[in-house]
This record gives structure tokens, sequence and C-alpha cells, in this order.
């Protein structure tokens, strides 16, 4: 258990897969204009990279393995995470329009979300056990969320402060983003 | 008796001993006076005289219309000389609809209907003399009075508070009224509890002015009128404020006075209302402050409603050098004139030319986040943060943080250390909605015409289709029957 | 190498028969969005976005197609909206901040044609044929398809006067700091 919850803070702020293994920076900027957006990409995330680890731990172990095939890995695991994808948005459409008109071109795009490629190639380099890999998976999810809802609310209230010209818009947002990053390296050591 | 705790305001200069210790003069009536028809918060009032016509001083000249409106009446004796536009006392400068009536010197009083005891009367008629005499709000609210009386019996207000707060920095109008004329005041107090049933009555005047309330107290007698001091500071002539200070309770958000059974009056109010029941005289003239730097003589002086302001001055002697700014009201919630040729209405309450020194101008420096405003604001809001959401074109995130509550008193203005305007933020942020809402209305209005347009065309055209099928029909029927008829006639000749 | 071409083939079509079967059942019929989109519309049906009509401005909106900025009539309002509707962001600077008008008829020299308040799609005008046209202000939205027909000129789209109901404040300009000297 205790194994399982310092494997959840690790991957939650320590190596935070945005902030400081600087993967997935797309949505990073892109969708965190607005606190509620950003919770929603955020969600939509959290289920396609648990769902990508879980299958593609299952077929290197029971397909890539056994056949010798693992120089196909990234071809399979890239097959796999478009799926995920698609069917998540199948179901977003269904369930929810508004939402779906929200995240607009960025939910297709998780599919090229280099943090959801990224995290299964590093549980299988590390060659961690299923449950593992599973809340490897979905704690660095849970981290993209938590570092997205805080970015957008900062990015709220820079929205409304007065800021240098040459700054508006991407270049404080990015400014704000490394000091965020600083403050994450903070958590350096707590695991 | 205990006074309740006061969230914000401010303590600006007051600056009233300019004019504080002159007695009401009666300014002489001008020769032309510019009567506005909408001198009130509603509707404009309708003209019911034609240039020409010769009217007597307190004739109605203007018929209240709507729920909220009020009745104008002319200040004066003489000729309506023009109905029309006449720049009013805003700070757009922009034209009202005005009646100008020339004065013929006799200023001759229309017959009114004098009440030997205003007390014998029933509440609706006291409501009804209010009404007719056209009072408003005098403390610069201009509401209609009436309203608010009617609106309090039918709330069963319990607390009536008569507001002698006067906490703009020149005004003395009510000081001096309150000094020189306590037992009329009194009266239309009385009156006023009389018309609305309630029970405690309470008049709150600062205790910077200690001879208007020694006047009062000594007026009040003897009678279930009590007078209390409360402190100066600004904004206390708010009405939520004086009912916070005065009861310790507080008026809900988007509610009225009356939601807490208390009837707010101005004492310049209560004073109009004895005058309109126990003499039937309506409103017409009112006192007006004449003060500032500028100013050779500041003084108080009864005026005549349509008077110009820059007869006022005249009378005070003109100016002493050029005014930097010409202001209508107090200098915290005044209007600035653009030109002293415009009317007196039934809510000014003064009139000031300030000197450069008196007005200071300084450039507006970034917000430095320090929360002076946020302790200064009497309703609890947080300027700094609704003037961000407005500068970043969010008008609609500042109603979230109370932009509908922002009274609009100035207080966050006067204390910011970086000059910002935060409360012309807010009139523009209000403005702005108001157009939206307008246009919204409008949109709205005008797709159910485009609705019932396409409608009606479609109509006609499914009834054309229908009156030519039938017609086909009808012509066809008929052939056949002709034929038929042609067939039988065959098959009998055969 | 055979194995690799066969499994990869067996996954790859499994998958693309399970994304099948899952579009068939999460299948969602036309866009709920264009009729809230028709509804935030103007709906005075004006054409002056280039499409025939709101419904098929708002089909477009709804793919994209158009810019959210395209309503003239509505005004910043409606691009308001519908940024808030399409989750984009509100270019205001966009929206033409034309000064509101209103159709105005030239008494001197309508001819009664009648014309005018045949196209009118809100119904403003009043008239009859040989007498003199006049427009209702409050229904006027200002499309200007009877400027386009007049045949004398004499009805024009005019700025509505600003009045004291009106009027409001303008949004405080702030000036860049000036350089403060020690």
């Amino acid at each position: 258990m205790r194994e399982y919850l310092m494997l959840l803070l690790s991957t939650v702020l320590v190596n935070n897969v945005v902030l400081v293994k600087f993967l997935g920076l797309c949505p990073f900027m892109g969708i965190s204009k607005k606190t509620d957006t950003a919770v929603s990409m955020g969600l939509a995330t959290t289920f396609v990279m648990t769902m990508a680890s879980a299958s593609c731990w299952m077929l290197e172990h029971w397909l890539l393995m056994p056949l010798g095939m693992v120089y196909l890995r990234i071809l399979v695991y890239i097959l796999v995470i478009a799926v995920v994808v698609q069917f998540t948005e199948m179901v977003v459409r269904k369930t929810n329009p508004a939402l779906y008109q929200v995240l607009g071109i960025y939910l297709p795009l998780i599919t090229t979300n280099c943090a959801v490629l990224g995290i299964p190639l590093l549980t299988t380099q590390e060659k961690l056990p299923f449950v593992n890999s599973l809340l490897y998976g979905f704690g660095s999810a849970a981290g993209f969320t938590l570092v997205l809802l805080l970015f957008a609310g900062l990015r709220e209230r820079l929205a409304l402060a007065q800021v240098p010209g040459a700054f508006i818009g991407a270049p404080i947002g990015f400014i704000t983003a490394s000091l965020l990053a600083l403050a994450f390296m903070g958590f350096a050591g707590l695991v | 008796m205990k006074l309740f705790r006061l969230r914000g305001g401010v303590h600006p200069e007051s600056r009233k001993e300019l004019a504080a210790d002159r007695a009401i003069r009666v300014l002489p009536m001008p020769g032309r006076l510019y009567v506005p028809l909408l001198q009130h918060v509603g509707a404009p009032a309708q003209p019911l005289v034609n240039v020409g016509d010769k009217v007597l001083k307190g004739q109605l000249i203007g018929a209240g219309q709507g729920v909220i409106s009020a009745p104008i009446h002319a200040p004066t004796s003489g000729r309506v000389l023009a109905i029309g536009d006449f720049p009013a006392a805003h700070p757009s400068g922009l034209t009202a609809p005005t009646i100008t009536i020339e004065a013929d010197g006799e200023d001759r009083w229309l017959e009114t209907e004098v009440a030997s005891d205003p007390f014998a009367l029933t509440p609706d008629e006291i409501a009804a003399r209010v009404a007719a005499a056209g009072i408003v709000g005098m403390g610069g609210a201009t509401f209609p009075s009436a309203v608010k009386l009617n609106l309090s019996r039918k709330n069963r207000v319990r607390t009536l508070i008569i507001n002698g707060g006067e906490c703009e920095p020149y005004i003395t109008c009510d000081d001096r009224l309150m000094r020189e004329r306590a037992a009329e005041i009194v009266e239309g107090v009385r009156l006023i509890r009389h018309a609305v049933g309630a029970i405690e009555i309470m008049v709150g005047i600062e205790e910077n002015k200690p001879a208007a309330l020694a006047a009062m107290q000594a007026a009040a007698m003897g009678t279930e009128v009590r007078v209390i001091a409360v402190p100066a500071m600004y904004p206390m002539g708010w009405d939520k404020q004086m009912i916070r200070a005065l009861t310790g309770r507080e008026v809900p958000a988007d509610g009225r006075t009356a939601d807490i059974g208390v009837l707010v009056h101005n004492v310049a109010t209560a004073y109009a209302v004895r005058d309109a029941v126990r003499f039937g005289r309506p409103l017409v003239s009112r006192l007006v402050t004449v003060s500032g730097g500028s100013v050779v003589e500041p003084g108080n002086l009864e005026v005549p409603i349509g008077t110009l302001v820059e007869t006022l001055f005249q009378y005070c002697g003109g100016f002493a050098g050029k005014p930097a700014r010409m202001v209508l009201g107090g200098p915290m919630m005044g209007v600035e004139l653009a030109t002293a040729a415009v009317p007196i209405v039934k809510g000014s309450s003064g009139v000031l030319a300030l000197t450069s020194g008196e007005i200071g101008s300084v450039q507006p420096a970034p917000c430095i986040r320090c929360s002076s405003c946020v302790r200064a604001c009497p309703v609890g809001l947080l300027p700094l943060d609704m003037a961000a959401h407005i500068r970043a074109g969010d008008s609609t995130g500042s109603v979230a943080l109370g932009l509908k509550d922002c009274i609009a008193c100035g207080c966050c203005s006067f204390v910011c250390p970086s000059h910002i305007p935060l409360v012309h933020y807010f009139n523009f942020a209000k403005g702005e909605l108001m157009e939206q809402e307008r246009v919204k209305l409008k949109q709205e209005a005008t797709k159910k015409l485009a609705d019932a347009r396409n409608e009606r065309i479609a109509r006609i055209a499914r009834e054309r289709a229908e009156a030519a099928a039938k017609r086909k029909a009808a012509r066809e029927a008929k052939e056949r029957a002709a034929k038929e008829a042609a067939a039988k006639a065959a098959t009998e000749v055969v | 190498m055979f194995f690799a071409v066969v499994s990869l083939t067996i996954l790859g079509s499994a998958m693309g028969l399970f994304l099948g079967y899952a579009a068939r059942r999460l299948e969602v019929e036309g866009n709920p969005l264009v009729e809230e989109i028709q509804a935030i519309l103007p709906g005075s049906q004006c054409g002056q976005c280039g499409f025939p009509g709101c419904a098929g401005a708002a089909q477009a909106l709804a793919d994209r197609s158009a810019p959210i900025t395209l309503c003239p009539p509505g005004g910043r309002a409606v691009v308001q909206a519908l940024a808030l509707k399409l989750g984009v962001e509100a270019n205001l600077s966009d929206v033409k901040d034309n000064v509101p008008m209103i159709a105005e008829v030239k008494e001197e020299i309508c001819i009664g044609c009648t014309r005018c308040f045949k196209v009118c799609p809100t119904d403003a005008i009043m008239g009859a044929a040989q007498q003199m046209h006049s427009v209702f202000r409050e229904a006027c939205t200002a499309c200007g398809k009877c400027e386009e027909v007049c045949p004398t000129e004499s009805i024009k789209l005019q700025p509505i006067p600003v009045t004291l109901h009106a009027w409001y404040w303008h949004k405080p300009v702030i000036q860049p700091m000036q350089a403060v000297s020690a």
C-alpha cells in the first residue's frame, strides 16, 4: 500500500509530467484559459492516459514480448492510444455536446499529446508490474490535471493584470509557467 | 442611544464652514425659468400647457405618467415661452425637454386648498397630496416620495428614519433648514408618520452640525420624534448607511428599505411634505448651497426650480477668478457642469465653483493592490477587482463581484493612492450593461416581429394556394357537370 | 516477420471493428448546437452575414466555417453570447463598433411606392401606395434592405441620436505612466 501511495505522490508532484518532465505542453498552454475547460480537459486526458497505460501494458506483456516484436512497440502503442481517444471522443460527444464543443480540436489532439505516449513508454522501460503501471498512468494524469487547473486559475487573473505591451498573451503565460515549474522543483526529494 | 458599527466610509475635509453660518436668503425671482420635464427617477412628465399660455405659481404644467413619475408645477406666475429642448444638468451636456416660463414679476399663487388640521386627513389623502405636489427625494435620489409612502404603507413599515446626514462636503442647505425651520420639519415628519403608521421615528443628524441638532431637539421636544446624533463620516447620508447606524440592520442587496420595515426620507423632503399637506403647495422651490473657493460670497439660497445655475453664482457676487470646475451637487457624487446655463432641479442640493487647488488632478498610476478601496467601500465590495474586470473588457464579470450594488459614492476613488478613477469605471460598466440590456430587449422584440411576419407570409401563401385549389376544383366540377349534362343530352337525343 | 504482419493485422482490424461498433451505438442525431445558436441570433433573416437567413448562419457557425463576428445587427452582445456558447475567444476588435443606426424616410422625396415596406423583415415600416411611409424606431434593426430598394433614395440609414436616457460614461483611458523624476 505504502509503495502505491509513494508512487502516486511521486507521479503527481515530484515527477510532475508537465512541469518536471516537460511532456504535454501543448494542451498545457492551449486549454488553460478558463478553469472549467481546463478541468474537463484534465479529466478526459486522465481517462485516456489510464486506459492507455493499462492496455499498453497488456499488449506489451501478452503480445509483443511473447512474439518478440518489441521493435513494433511505438507503432502498437500509437494505435491503441488513437483508438482510446476516438472512443473517448464518441462518448463525450454523446453524453455532453457542450463539453465536446468547448474542447473542440483539443479532444482529438489528445492522441498527439506526448505525455499519453510517453507515460506507457516510461512504464515499459522501468519494467513496472501491471498495477504499478496503471497507477503510474493515473498519477501522471492527475498531476497533469492539477497543473492545468492551477495554471488556468493563474491565467484567469493574468488576463486582468496590466502587463507591459510586449508581454501580453503567450509571453507572460510562458514566464508564469516557468515560475510554476520552479515552484514544483521544490517537491524534489519529497519521496 | 447606542449606535451601531458602520462599514467603510471616508472622512473628507468637510469645508462646510464656507456656507454653514450664512442664513437662508430668498433669491429674487429671475426673469426666465427653465423647468425640465424629467426631474425625478422614472418616466418624464407630460406637458399640459401650450406656448403662450398664462400660468400661475404652483399650477400643474406637466402631469406624471406611469407608476413611477412625478408632476411638474410652474415655479412662478407668467407666460409659457417655449416647450422644447434645453441643456440639462448632466455630465454629457445633452439637452432634455424643458418648459421655459417668462416670469411676470407678480409671483401670484394659484388658489390652494389649505388644510386647517392636516392630522385629520386620512393616510390616503396625505399620500395623494404628496403625489399631487410632485415631491421627490430631495437628498439627491429624486425618487417620487408618494410612491415610497404607498409602498411603505403596503409593507407595514415600523420605523421612520429622517435623514439629516448631509455628508457631502461644502453642502449646508439641510443644515440651515434644520437650524431655521426645525418646527416645520418636525411637523412634516409627524405627517409622514401619520401617513405610513410607523411606530418609531428617528431623525439622524451628523454630530458635526451641533446647532442643527440643538434646534431639532428643541423642536422635537414633547413629540414622538427622537433626534439622534450620528458620527460625521461620508457617506452617512446614504439611506442604507443611516439605517445601519440607527437600527443596526442591513438592507438586502437587491431589496428596498421597506423590506426590513424602514422608511427613510430626507429632512428637506419632510419640509416639502408639510408645505404640500398643510397648504396644498406643490414643490416649486428648494434650498441650494452656493459654495466653493471661487465664489465671492458663498451662501444658502431659496431658489425657484428652473433657475439657471449662473443666476445663483451672480447673486452670490460672481467668481473670484475663473473657477477650475463647476459642480452641481456635492464634490463626491455631484455632476461636473460644462456650462453654468443649466437649470436647478428638484434634486439639486448645491452648486459649487471650485478652484484648481480644491480639485487637484493627478495622473492615475497602476494599482498596487493596497486594498484601501476595499476598506473604504461602505457596501463591502472589492472595487479593485471590479475595476480590473472592467478594464479587461469583462463588465459581466464585475457584476458577479457586486457591480449592481455599487452606489457610486466615490469613497474608493477618494482613498486610492494611485488615483485610479474607480467610480468612472463603474459608471461606464453600468451604462454598458444597461445598453446591452436595451439591445437584447430590442432584439427579442424584433425577433418576434420577424417571426410574425414570416408566419404571415407563409399563411398568405397557403391561403392563396388553397383558394386557387378551391377555384380549380370548382371549375373542374363545373366542367364535369357540363360534360355530363352534354353526354346525357346526347344519349337522350340518341 | 510473418507473426508481426498477422498479429498487427488482427489487432488493427479488431480495433477498427470495435470503433465501428461504438460509432453505431453512440451515434448523435443532428447537431443540437445549431438550434441553440439560432436562438442567440437576431432572427430577422436580414442576410447581412451572407447566408440566406439565420438558420444558414447558425449551421455555418456550428460547423466553424463562419466567424462568430458575422452578425452586424447583433453587435457585441451576440458575439459575446456566441463566444460563450462555442467556447472560443471573442475578438471584439473585429466587430465594427458601428454607431447604432436606424432607417429614416426623407418625407419630401418619398413617392409612396411601398417597395421598402414589402422587404422590411420586421414590419418596421408603415405606409400604403401613394402615401408617405414612416419607420417605427423600436422595430427597425438597421438591416438596410429598404435602402437598397428605394427608387428615390429617400429612405436612408441614419445614426440614432444619443439621448440623455441612452448616454453613459465612456471607458476611462489611462495614459501610460509618465516617467517620474525623482
